[in-house]
């Protein structure tokens, strides 16, 4: 049985040390995942509002499987971008595979629908308050869409938020089309996963803890930001 | 003020609107003409927020016809403006909120905050321009919503209820806008279900009664003796 303990010690020695190895592997997970959810963002955030004012045939059809796809599970999705890209695939071409490229594919896959569906909940809220003004003041559909987003900002702020969560936690899809190559895709996921299963506890604690203050950290600044605002604009 | 065509008179044909097969509005006939200040009166669930939503476009008649009979070919929308009795601010200053019209009304950017300005002046809020409108008082809001609906010049101008959340204080003042409007030359359609503010404001009264048009009589004979028995037994019960 592992000194949890000592493990634990050895942990912040090595995050206290700024391990060079260590602060790769971070600086690659933030990287990878900030592009995923600023991609999730620019396609999500509009589609969510599109979905949330329009009425078109299917609609409830569509609201439903944005809810679904909300619990994609990650290793089906890493499977089905790894078929993408895999050489025989139809983006085997592009050579992403094994990328840090392929992983911020999946993670876009995985979280656009939770940055969709929720946004389209907090648009639609907003819609049912605004609806009548905005026509009334002849605001097309499409300048009425972006209204919506930009009053609801602060809000959308903790939506794309969450969607950064679910993009740094998750493990199943990164290690399927990243392959968790050292010094080239590696994240703190797929790096605690290895490194638990070697029984190297104290590398593998370490960026848990680290992974847990992002996380918190990120999450702190939403509530934070939501406050402030709230408070200067009502 | 308004140049080129006028949009009115506004003439409604035989208008109905029903929800789920229940008539909430029926058969209502009437030509709105320009200048007067037109109060729609009657108990509630008579239909008046409907019928101010018919005429501003917001809603379309389940059958008859909403019509400007005007000279005037365009949108609409563009020439007209509503207050409602729940002010919806945007998450921005209440100078934005008021420049936001005139941003869709395509105006260039410094001509529209000009016109805020001017606006936020002319309803007593100029000194709070920057403020978050949604942090102001109901009342304030309610000025703000006013000076939106007048930077856009409109010829007409809809009111549903625009005093029934605000103290007395503040109803004044909205009041007094509404004047002020009006004596610029905007035609004011209101409802209210406040009998002094329509025996202040009012023109003219259209009376009615579970969705339909009952009377339709100049205010001070309106108040003096109503022609039907409906709008007579809805004075007493009011004034009791």
């Amino acid at each position: 049985m592992y000194d949890l303990g000592a493990a634990f010690v050895a942990a912040l020695r090595l995050i206290g040390g700024l391990d060079p190895g260590l602060l790769g592997i971070v600086a690659l997970s933030v990287t990878v995942s900030l592009s995923a959810v600023a991609i999730a963002a620019v396609l999500g955030l509009p589609l969510g509002a599109a979905v949330a004012l329009g009425r078109f045939p299917g609609r409830r059809g569509v609201i439903v499987t944005l809810n679904a796809l909300m619990g994609l599970p990650p290793v089906v999705v890493g499977l089905f971008v790894y078929l993408l890209l895999s050489r025989a695939g139809p983006l085997g071409s592009l050579g992403l595979l094994f990328t840090p490229g392929a992983m911020v594919i999946a993670q876009a896959i995985l979280i656009t629908p939770i940055v969709a569906a929720l946004a389209r909940q907090v648009v639609e809220d907003a819609w049912a308050e605004y609806q009548e003004q905005l026509r009334s003041l002849g605001a097309p559909p499409r300048r009425a869409l972006w209204t919506l987003l930009w009053d609801t900002r602060f809000s959308l702020v903790t939506v794309v938020l969450a969607g950064f969560g679910r993009a740094a936690a998750e493990v199943g899809a990164v290690i399927i089309v990243g392959g968790n190559i050292e010094g080239v895709t590696r994240v703190m996921t797929t790096a605690i996963t290895l490194e638990t299963s070697k029984g190297d506890l104290p590398l593998a604690l370490g960026l848990g803890l680290i992974l847990m203050t992002l996380v918190l950290a990120a999450n702190t600044a939403a509530y934070a930001i939501k406050e402030a605002a709230q408070r200067r604009f009502g | 003020m308004h140049a080129g065509a006028a949009l009115l008179p506004l003439v409604l044909d035989r208008v109905s609107y029903a929800i789920d097969g229940t008539p909430l509005v029926s058969e209502l006939s009437v030509t709105l003409q320009a200048g007067s200040r037109t109060v729609i009166l009657g108990p509630n669930g008579a239909g008046k927020s409907l019928t101010l939503r018919l005429c501003h476009g917001l809603l379309r008649p389940t059958s008859g016809s909403v019509r400007w009979a005007g000279a005037f070919s365009g949108e609409p929308m563009r020439r007209q403006a509503m207050v409602f009795q729940r002010p919806v601010m945007l998450r921005r200053s209440a100078l934005a909120n008021v420049a936001y019209g005139l941003k869709l009304a395509g105006m260039a950017k410094r001509e529209r905050d000009d016109r805020a300005r001017a606006m936020l002046d002319r309803v007593g809020l100029l000194a709070l321009a920057d403020r978050a409108a949604r942090s102001m008082s109901g009342g304030e809001q309610q000025r703000v919503a006013l000076a939106r609906a007048w930077a856009l010049q409109p010829e007409v101008l809809f009111l549903d209820e625009p005093t029934a959340s605000l103290d007395p204080a503040a109803a004044r003042a909205v009041e007094a806008i509404i004047r002020a409007i009006h004596e610029a030359g905007t035609k004011i359609v209101m409802t209210t279900h406040n009998l002094a503010q329509a025996r202040r404001l009012a023109d003219e009264i259209l009376f009615l009664d579970r969705g339909r048009l009952i009377e339709r009589t100049p205010a001070e004979q309106f108040f003096r003796a109503p022609t039907t028995p409906e709008a007579t037994s809805f004075l007493r019960e009011e004034s009791i």
